[in-house]
């Protein structure tokens, strides 16, 4: 039997945190960890935040992030164990033997210099090719990654192509030396899931061409069901469950990759549109201060009490523009907005407190959503206290059942926000919007930010809670398995236009226009063979036109 | 045809400072003629006879409404005319010539000095950072930050040229001096400059050098597998460049202003002094002069950072 | 408040110290302020633990009262600057628009002149009276805490809970002094600290100019002033006040500096 390309055995990873005016503290990020992996195979590292995958994919190259160290354990690459050489022979390995790809190629570049000169650098420096070889071999795979114009493209800068592009690009800097072992570390996480698509089946393709071994790293198991052969699932350092791909989608072993697999299960039966809407928003129309550029086109949208509109757009489609315009922060230069049945003013300084108080808000980002100098209990209280007057025994009372409704219970009241974990702090903010008895929430990207599994417990948390206060949702986001968890209508967004909008079934079955088609068809799902399958697919459908 | 954008930005800011320019001479002019001071009774002492100040208003052309003063000052100032001393009426363009050459010749060593010197201590504290040479060094920049730059001057008097006798301790300089001799004299003076800036530029310089090396591109070069040497000379010194001459040029304008002390503690025949000498004696039209060279110096240095970051940015020299 | 790093500690103390002193000053000091007692120039005895100055006046009672005068007109010209800084910084970061724009872009004005050299300029035609230099450094020097204060202040504005407290309905009142000004507290003190050290060193610089305090009245700079021709003769007696200026410097920037980490260490928490 043929040794593997790469063989970890017991790794352990730590890092030493300083935290200001104490004494320094070792962490442990990676308690031993053993795998293989032959060459030409994909192995795909799973995990949510804090898991470690990263770690233990720059550990490939032996190198530690920040203060990260390898702190025990072997390596095996080709052979040789690289967590016992010296820098000046792992040197020789790194962009050689391994390269990496990292989540953003936009800070990965460097941005005073040439594209072509960075993809080329690590081969010429590693005496793999000459430089007219390079950059032969860099056009090459340029054109096999589907840029543009794969000539010319490497005498562009970094900030010269766009965000997909540039991605590719890095991918081409990882393949270029030719190397036998690829890191790919979450390369597809900051794109657009139609742009996503895209550059992951170039990364496929060119794996698969150049028959690179690849340790691909992310936290979305639906995309690396796509590329990899086996499948490693991670849980704060510590391997949870190893095999390969079909039998970690199809047949998982584990409880927690049990939960993986199944997230984003929940079922939800779509409510029947009511006569009287909660919220009319009539042709608005609106620009930012000192633009020419309307970033909402004539906008109509409907929402209906105790129910919940998902608004679904990628980023620059003005989603997020809707919010601040039904918000009065930034009032419409056209249109007009209905709430529970009178016109709303279109500033938030002249709307009237109840005008206020009835519509409420939650933010993707938790942490910046809640002043870190008050308490829980002074978070949730104030609502209390500026729109009911509620003090004393009366606000300690109904703090503890909005704990309680949002499955906190007791001992919070008095601790920081900077106390708490992401999901927690994301159900506070939830409370203090409930505090006010709202009859809609506005909920703006609130489950982005968070672990697969967290998320799907703040979305169960809104659905029940929407039972038991009646409330309404204008749910924004750019997730599309959130939308069919939670969503009675949609509204898909693109360039400032509602392209799309009606009943959830209607919205998501066909016949669709071109742009809901792109962005259903592009959504990654938990199934082998799905990218191949779209591909073809949209293939056949070009060539039919 | 169209400008091209990096043009077209320094033209701007190049306008932006003459603009700036105008505006200080202007809050120069109303800060000497428009508060509630009073030249002619200045110059005059308390003593004065009506008439005498009268007559002194007059010769002053303090009579005038300030609008048209300022415009004759100016006029006068974009003339190369900076008008005549109260105090001895002698042309001050003629007297400011020599000095401001002086006190350039002294700015130019102590910033030839301390320039390179701050950046290789910049350096070595990156290279050393949290380590015992980047605490001493950020040690003693803390305390020469918390002394003024004329206690540095006497304490630097008392050792190198009472105790040691290495250096005069006067600087007192003229033409027929020869280079060495020059030298010789304002070693000192060089010195106290030196040490009074280079705390401030090894402290930014070593902030702006660690931004540069935790960027995510410094990683992906030693992903590449290239040596130290290399990661910083092709990766980080292009991308370090703009903020380090940004902080060199934010410093020598402070120097600036240091000059005009450290002249004044070692009788050095400069701007400074002679700046300092006439504000004492109630001198207008030289105070008016020197603060205006001064203020330009200033702005000049500010404005020539501003654009060396312009130029220095990827983004801007190679538009979409 | 436990936890206090040695090197704060030693800050507490010698600020406190001379700020004591300053305070106490007649009742610590041996000898009056303008009082000939001596010699010129007599060597430290026990009589005269400093010495005397270069018209036989007690040293150490000049340098006493001299601290006095100086913590005083830096602790006016810091609370002016400080008051007038961030009230003006505050104002423009949560108005936003034009009037932000006007404070802004006047500021950038008085900042393109080098703070000395404007000093040196408005002192040619005013007095040099102790009300007069507590104006102007406190005015030019409130500049740089309004940069400070306006930049904090649009830092938390743009903070999503303060849009939420917008959202709610709050008033200016509680969105400035119970969302912004918590958040904005520490390093606007730090940078308290290090506007207190620069009105000590600017008051000192024109003192020894000759352009602050006016003899007889004693003060730092003024005394390296006087007796700066004793170091022709090695003579240290211009050189205590730098020593006693470093120490109180060094000391308050230690404590800025601790109180700068506290905050970051209270906002990074446990994430």
């Amino acid at each position: 039997m043929t040794e593997p390309l790469l063989k970890v055995r017991g790794l352990k990873i730590g890092a030493t945190a300083y935290p200001p005016g104490e004494r320094p503290v070792a962490i442990k990020i990676v308690h031993g960890v053993d795998f293989e992996l032959e060459a030409g195979k994909v192995l795909g590292l799973i995990g949510e935040s804090g898991a470690g995958k990263s770690t233990i994919g720059l550990a490939a190259m032996a190198y530690g992030r920040g203060g990260v160290e390898i702190t025990g354990g072997e390596g095996w690459v080709n052979g040789r164990d690289i967590l016992k050489e010296r820098l000046r022979s792992i040197r020789r390995l790194r962009g050689a033997e391994v390269t990496y790809v990292s989540q953003s190629a936009a800070a990965s570049f460097n941005p005073a210099k040439k594209i072509m000169d960075q993809v080329t650098e690590a081969a010429i420096y590693q005496n793999k090719f000459s430089k007219a070889e390079a950059e032969d071999r860099a056009v090459e795979l340029f054109r096999k990654l589907g840029l543009p114009d794969p000539e010319t493209i490497g005498n562009r800068y970094p900030h010269q192509v766009s965000g997909g592009q540039l991605q590719r690009c890095m991918t081409a800097l990882a393949l270029c030396p030719e190397p036998d072992l690829v890191v790919f570390d979450e390369p597809t996480t900051a794109l657009d899931v139609t742009t996503q698509i895209d550059v992951l089946a170039a990364i496929k393709e060119a794996i698969a061409a150049t028959g690179v071994a690849a340790l691909y790293i992310t936290h979305d198991l639906a995309v690396v069901a796509q590329v990899s052969d086996h499948i490693m699932v991670l849980q704060q350092g510590e391997m949870v469950e190893y095999g390969t791909t079909d039998q970690i989608i199809n047949n998982p072993q584990e409880e927690y990759t049990k939960a993986l697999v199944s997230v984003r299960s929940i079922r939800h039966e779509e409510k029947t549109p009511t006569d009287t809407p909660v919220l009319r928003v009539e042709n608005i129309t609106a620009r930012y201060a000192g633009t020419t550029f309307d970033v909402l086109k004539k906008i109509n949208v409907d929402i209906h009490p105790g129910q919940t509109l998902a608004v679904v757009g990628e980023s620059g489609s003005g989603k997020s523009t809707l919010a601040r315009v039904i918000t009065g922060l930034l009032p419409p230069t056209d249109g007009q907005i209905t709430f529970d049945g009178r016109v709303l003013a279109p500033a938030l300084s002249s709307r009237p407190i109840d005008d206020l108080r009835e519509m409420q808000m939650i933010y993707q980002m938790a942490d910046t959503a809640m002043n870190p100098r008050q308490t829980v209990g002074t978070i949730i209280g104030r609502p209390l206290e500026f729109y009911f007057g509620l003090k004393g025994k009366a606000k300690q009372k109904r703090i503890q059942e909005l704990l309680d409704e949002i499955e906190l219970g007791d001992g919070f009241q008095d601790r920081y926000p900077a106390e708490l974990s992401g999901g927690q702090k994301q159900r506070v903010c939830i409370a203090r919007a409930l505090a006010a008895k709202p009859k809609l929430i506005i909920c703006d990207e609130v489950t982005s930010a968070l672990d697969p599994l967290v998320a799907d417990g703040i979305l169960k948390l809104l659905l029940n809670l929407q039972k038991i206060e009646d409330v309404a949702y204008l749910f924004i986001t750019h997730d599309l398995a959130t939308v069919r968890a939670i969503a009675d209508s949609i509204a898909v967004m693109y360039q400032g236009e509602v392209v799309r909008y009606g009943p959830k079934s209607q919205v998501l079955s066909p016949p669709f226009d071109d742009y809901t088609d792109l962005l259903l068809s592009s959504v990654p799902e938990m199934k082998i063979g799905w990218l191949e399958e779209t591909i073809e697919h949209r293939r056949m459908e070009s060539a039919g036109n | 045809m169209l400008m091209h954008p990096v043009l077209k930005l320094i033209a701007q800011r190049l306008a932006l400072g003459l603009l700036l320019l105008f505006a200080a001479s202007v809050l120069i002019f109303v800060g000497t003629s428009i508060l509630p001071g009073d030249v002619a009774q200045s110059i005059l002492g308390q003593s004065a006879t009506p008439e005498a100040l009268a007559n002194m208003r007059r010769e002053l052309g303090l009579n005038d409404p300030a609008v048209t003063r300022y415009f004759a000052w100016l006029g006068g100032v974009l003339q190369g005319d900076l008008g005549t001393a109260l105090t001895n009426g002698r042309d001050i363009a003629d007297s400011l010539g020599g000095r401001l050459k002086n006190t350039l010749f002294l700015a130019f060593w102590a910033a030839a000095i301390s320039v390179p010197l701050a950046i290789s201590l910049g350096l070595l504290a990156v290279r050393y950072k949290d380590r015992w040479p980047d605490k001493l060094i950020s040690a003693v920049t803390l305390t020469t930050i918390s002394i003024p730059e004329f206690m540095i001057g006497y304490i630097l008097i008392y050792w190198v040229a009472i105790k040691w006798r290495l250096f005069p301790s006067v600087a007192i300089i003229n033409d027929s001096m020869s280079l060495g001799e020059k030298l010789n004299a304002i070693a000192i003076p060089v010195m106290v400059l030196t040490l009074v800036v280079l705390a401030h530029m090894m402290r930014m310089t070593r902030a702006a050098i660690l931004n540069v090396m935790q960027s995510a591109y410094i990683e992906t070069a030693e992903l590449k597998g290239l040596g130290m040497l290399k990661i910083i000379r092709k990766h980080a010194f292009p991308n370090a460049i703009a903020p380090i001459v940004n902080v060199v040029m934010l410093n020598l304008a402070y120097l600036v202003v240091g000059v005009v002390v450290v002249e004044v503690v070692f009788a050095y025949p400069g701007m400074g002094q002679y700046l300092v000498d006439h504000v004492s004696k109630r001198d207008v039209p030289v105070v008016q002069a020197s603060g205006l060279i001064f203020a330009a110096v200033y702005i000049g240095l500010n404005l020539v950072a501003d654009i060396v970051s312009i130029l220095a940015n990827p983004r801007l020299r190679h538009p979409k | 408040m436990k936890n206090i790093p040695i090197s704060a500690m030693i800050g507490l103390f010698f600020t406190g110290l001379y700020f004591l002193m300053a305070i106490f000053a007649p009742l610590l000091a041996p000898y009056g302020m303008a009082e000939i007692v001596g010699d010129v120039w007599e060597p430290s005895s026990s009589q005269f633990l400093l010495g005397t100055d270069s018209i036989g006046r007690d040293l150490l009672s000049r340098m006493i009262y001299g601290g006095r005068t100086t913590i005083f007109i830096a602790t006016a010209a810091t609370v002016l600057s400080f008051t007038l800084g961030s009230v003006l910084g505050f104002f423009a970061a949560v108005s936003g628009g034009w009037v932000d724009q006007a404070i802004s872009r006047f500021v950038d004005l008085i900042m393109s002149i080098p703070s000395l050299i404007f000093a040196l300029v408005v002192l040619s035609v005013m007095p040099t009276t102790v009300p007069i230099l507590i104006l102007l450094m406190g005015l030019l020097d409130s500049t740089r805490v309004f940069r400070l204060a306006r930049a904090v202040a649009v830092d938390i504005t743009v903070m999503d809970y303060v849009e939420a407290a917008r959202l709610r309905g709050e008033k200016i009142g509680w969105i400035i002094f119970r969302e912004t000004l918590p958040n904005a507290l520490s390093p606007l003190v730090a940078e308290m600290g290090l506007r207190f050290i620069f009105a000590v060193l600017f008051v000192s610089t024109l003192s020894f100019l000759g352009l602050g305090v006016q003899p007889p009245q004693a003060d730092w700079g003024g005394i390296v002033k006087e007796n700066k021709e004793g170091i022709n003769y090695g003579i240290q007696a211009a050189l205590y006040p730098a020593y006693a200026i470093a120490t109180l410097c060094i000391s308050i920037n230690l404590v800025a500096d601790w109180i700068l980490t506290r905050t970051t260490s209270l906002k990074g928490g446990r994430g």
